[in-house]
C-alpha cells in the first residue's frame, strides 16, 4: 500500500459570522494540512455540493440553527445521496441534550460538536475532531459505526 | 487565438492516477485522503514504471522503508485486537518491538510521524473498534465483551468507550438500532 499527503478539504456552513471567523482562527493551529471553504447558510452549501464539479469536503462541520435550511435537513439531503459517502459530518450545536445528540446521530452524522463558550476551548474542541477523524482514515474504521461526540 | 484555463489540483491528480494504474492493467482503489492502495502481488517492475510515469507529472509515490514499516506496525497491531485467538496474552509492546526487531522508541516514534499519535491510543481505538463490532453482532452481552477484550469490569470498558466516543455504549446500541429500523422503513 503506498500513500500521498493530500491537504484536508474542510468546510464550514455557519450563519453567524463571528463563529465563522473563530472557526478559522481555531483551524489554523492544526497539524494536518488543510484548507477551509466558508457557507453562510444551508442553501448556499447545497447549491455548492449538487455541483457537478464541486470538491468535495473530507469533513463538513454544519451548525444545527440556520436560516433558508438548517443543518438537519442538510444533513438528511447529504446522507440521501451516495455520492457523499465519504464525507465526515460535524454537526455544532448549542444543545447537550442525550436525545439531541443521539437522534443527530441517528440521521447519519459521525460528529457532535456542543459548541464551546469560549476560543481556548474551541481549539480544543477543534483539534480533538480532526484529529479522531485523522485516526478514522488512517485506520481503515468502519464508516457506518464511526461517532465521536464532544 | 489564446485560451486561459483554470484547474483543480486535486482533481488533475486523481485522474492522472486513475490514467497510469489503468494503463499498466493495475487494480487499484484510490484512498479518500489521496493516494491509492493496490494488491501486494503487483510486480515491482510495474510499480517502478507507475513510479516513474507518475513522476513525469511532478507526482511522487512515498514508498520508502519507513512508509512500509508504518503500514506493518498498524497492520499487526490491528490483527492482534481482533484476532486475539492468535495471540493469546501478548504484550502488545514486546511482540512489536521483537517482531520488528527494533526498540519500542524507534517504533512508536514512527508511528506518531505518521497518525500524530501514539501506539497505545491507536490500541485503544481499536479495541473499542472491535467493540462496537461485538455490540452489533449481538452475540456476546457487555460483561463477555469486556471480557474478551481484556478489561477489568463493564465499567472500565464503559468508561474507555465513553472516552474515545463520548457516548456510552448503551447510547451506541440505541443509535445502531434506530438507524436500522429507518433503514428498513
Amino acid at each position: 500500500m503506498t500513500t500521498i499527503q493530500t491537504p484536508l478539504q474542510v468546510f464550514l456552513a455557519d450563519d453567524d459570522e463571528d463563529d465563522r471567523t473563530f472557526f478559522s482562527e481555531a483551524i489554523e493551529d492544526i497539524k494536518m494540512k488543510n484548507k477551509l471553504k466558508l457557507f453562510n447558510d444551508g442553501r448556499d452549501l447545497m447549491d455548492y455540493l449538487f455541483n457537478a464539479d464541486a470538491i468535495l469536503p473530507h469533513i463538513l462541520f454544519l451548525d444545527l440553527n440556520m436560516p433558508y435550511k438548517n443543518g438537519l435537513d442538510c444533513l438528511k439531503e447529504i446522507r440521501a445521496n451516495d455520492r457523499f459517502k465519504d464525507v465526515s459530518i460535524a454537526i455544532y450545536s448549542t444543545s447537550s441534550s442525550d436525545e439531541d445528540i443521539e437522534n443527530t446521530f441517528i440521521e447519519g452524522a459521525n460528529i457532535y460538536i456542543k459548541k464551546p463558550n469560549d476560543f481556548s476551548e474551541l481549539k480544543k474542541v477543534i483539534k480533538g475532531v480532526f484529529n479522531m477523524n485523522w485516526q478514522f482514515h488512517l485506520s481503515g474504521l468502519n464508516k457506518e459505526t464511526f461517532f465521536f461526540s464532544i | 487565438m489564446r485560451f486561459y484555463i483554470n484547474y483543480d489540483v486535486n482533481i488533475a491528480c486523481r485522474v492522472i492516477l486513475q490514467e497510469q494504474l489503468e494503463l499498466l492493467n493495475i487494480k487499484y482503489k484510490l484512498l479518500p485522503l489521496g493516494g491509492f492502495e493496490i494488491s501486494n502481488t503487483v510486480s515491482k517492475e510495474s510499480l517502478e514504471t507507475l513510479k516513474a510515469n507518475l513522476s513525469r507529472y511532478a507526482i511522487n509515490v512515498i514508498d520508502d522503508q519507513k512508509n512500509h514499516l508504518f503500514q506493518q506496525i498498524k497492520e499487526t497491531i490491528v490483527e492482534i485486537v481482533f484476532e486475539k485467538e492468535k495471540y493469546p496474552n501478548t504484550n502488545i509492546s514486546y511482540y512489536l518491538s521483537d517482531k520488528f526487531n527494533l526498540s519500542y522508541g524507534h517504533l512508536a516514534s514512527i508511528f506518531s510521524e505518521y497518525t500524530y499519535t501514539t501506539i497505545e491510543n491507536f490500541i485503544i481505538i481499536q479495541k473499542i473498534e472491535k467493540v462496537k463490532k461485538l455490540i452489533i453482532e449481538e452475540k456476546l452481552n457487555m460483561t463477555e465483551i469486556s471480557y474478551e477484550l481484556n478489561y477489568s469490569s463493564v465499567a472500565h470498558l464503559s468508561s474507555q468507550f465513553k472516552k474515545v466516543t463520548g457516548l456510552t455504549p448503551s447510547m451506541f446500541k440505541r443509535i445502531i438500532e434506530k438507524r436500522r429500523q429507518l433503514t428498513n422503513n
